[in-house]
């Protein structure tokens, strides 16, 4: 046979064998595919944060179509969104609260120090390997900023030694709280009235007063005050339940050291 | 036994892919960010690997150069190799996914990215041609893919590891981004150098 002719016949051979065995298996392995996951995923912030705990926006749609996921767990997209995606499925939206980042520390530069120079790569990850970190407080905003880097809508800044939110931008996406070395950054449901206690030292009353002039040093009186029993002292560092709480604020005005606040309200 | 052990260390440690001879960069770059991410990938490579080998190995010896009894060839369309093979391979990648996407959705779902990327990728099309060129018969090329494969894998785990030690540390500012990861890159690539003949020492077999 013409060796020309030959390769020409055996590759259109292999092409069209491999295109009828593609064109069986997609019939035969046809999976459907619902529209209104496109159109969910169209309709939703497309951050891909991951504040929703799927891997994505597009994953997200894929959960609230197949699996029944709540509607309104997009948080950057905020009650807007939930609306338009129960409009899509059909259900009823549910109340979103929106969530903010908190950083519960107030060690400022005035209220604690340092206790070595830090020159080594500026990122609190890094610092935070250095004997856990240069601050006099352990605990605290390590303050180099990581959190900042991290921030997609730049809402958080360091701002005299400390993690500052900005709570207009804040979405709440909690990416600045995963790469927090020290924890510090909570995600709060936004609360007009409901206080947060702003520090995370868990070393005893004295130790935390040498480290820190605004830290709880777990004297129990915000506990004994509350009249919801909302806070409980674990490790001599208060902790406030978001959802026994009423927005009395009485801890705010009994708290010694002047660590329990509203966040936004200042 | 001894020589396919050779042959798969070999392919790991002396003749990576991606570090030794240079294939299969952009996956390398490009997925190496993260370490899950870099694991999905290489599996998915390795899977293909293996079996892109053995579908293009019969391939190449029945169709493409088949041999009389008496030694000598039939006819010659050696010269067809890659087209043929870079058909079968985009075929049976596309094939995969589908087959995936229907019985093992949990599989798809972690390999399913990664998927179409591979149907182009220099280094699955580089194993089949250099089994061929080794003259490795059937058992010795899967052997060699799988080889192959897992030395992606170890390529992309480690260089992920090196990765985000770059990503923290202060570059300077004409370093930043990709030159530091090529010069990175290049550094990983050289500390293999290292492993040259070693597995020969090891088996005890000339190199």
């Amino acid at each position: 046979m013409d060796p020309i002719l030959m390769a020409v016949v055996l590759v259109t051979v292999i092409g069209l064998i491999g295109a009828v065995i593609l064109v069986a298996a997609s019939i035969f392995m046809y999976v459907p595919v619902d529209e209104r996951v496109e159109k969910i995923t169209a309709v939703l912030a497309g951050a891909n944060c991951g504040a929703c705990g799927c891997a994505g926006c597009a994953d997200y749609a894929k959960s609230i179509v197949e699996d029944g996921n709540a509607v309104n767990k997009c948080t950057p997209g905020g009650a807007a969104c939930a609306a338009k995606v129960a409009e899509i499925m059909g259900v009823e939206a549910g109340s979103s609260t929106p969530m903010k980042a908190v950083v519960a520390c107030s060690g400022t530069c005035d209220k604690t120090g340092k206790r070595y120079e830090f020159q080594g790569v500026q990122s609190c990850q890094a610092v935070k390997g250095f004997y856990g970190g240069d601050g006099m407080c352990k605990f605290g905003c390590l303050g180099y900023g990581d959190c900042t880097r991290a921030c997609a809508f730049d809402a958080i800044h360091i701002v005299d030694g400390i993690a500052k939110v900005d709570r207009a931008k804040c979405t709440g996406c909690g990416a600045c709280a995963a790469v927090c070395p020290n924890s510090v950054i909570s995600i709060v449901p936004e609360h007009k009235r409901k206080p947060v206690v702003l520090c995370q030292n868990k070393d005893k009353g004295p130790d935390t007063r040498k480290a820190c002039t605004a830290g709880c040093i777990g004297c129990m009186k915000c506990a004994k005050a509350c009249p919801k029993e909302a806070i409980t002292v674990e490790n001599f560092l208060a902790r406030i339940d978001q959802d026994k709480c009423v927005g009395c604020q009485i801890c705010v005005k009994e708290c010694p050291m002047g660590v329990i606040h509203v966040p936004g309200a200042e | 036994m001894k020589e396919l052990a050779v042959i798969f260390f070999t392919m790991i440690l002396v003749d990576n892919y991606v570090l030794a001879k240079f294939l299969g960069i952009c996956p390398f770059l490009g997925v190496s960010k993260k370490l899950d991410s870099a694991v999905g990938m290489s599996l998915a490579v390795t899977f293909v690997m293996v079996l892109a080998t053995a579908a293009t190995w019969p391939i190449q010896t029945f169709l493409l150069t088949p041999l009389n009894p008496d030694g000598t060839m039939k006819w010659d369309l050696g010269y067809l190799q890659t087209i043929v093979f870079i058909l079968i391979i985009a075929i049976l990648v596309q094939l995969l996914e589908n087959f995936l996407k229907k019985f093992i959705p949990a599989l798809y779902k972690s390999l399913g990215v990664y998927l179409p990327l591979i149907t182009t990728n220099c280094t699955i099309l580089g194993v089949t041609i250099l089994n061929l060129d080794n003259k490795y018969d059937f058992i010795e090329s899967i052997v060699c893919a799988a080889g192959a494969g897992i030395g992606f894998l170890v390529a992309m785990v480690l260089f992920s590891g090196v990765r985000r030690r770059v990503e923290q540390a202060v570059t300077p500012k004409c370093f930043e981004g990709l030159p530091i990861t090529l010069v990175a890159a290049a550094v990983t690539s050289l500390s293999f150098m290292g492993f040259g003949g070693i597995v020969d020492a090891i088996f005890n077999v000339a190199a």
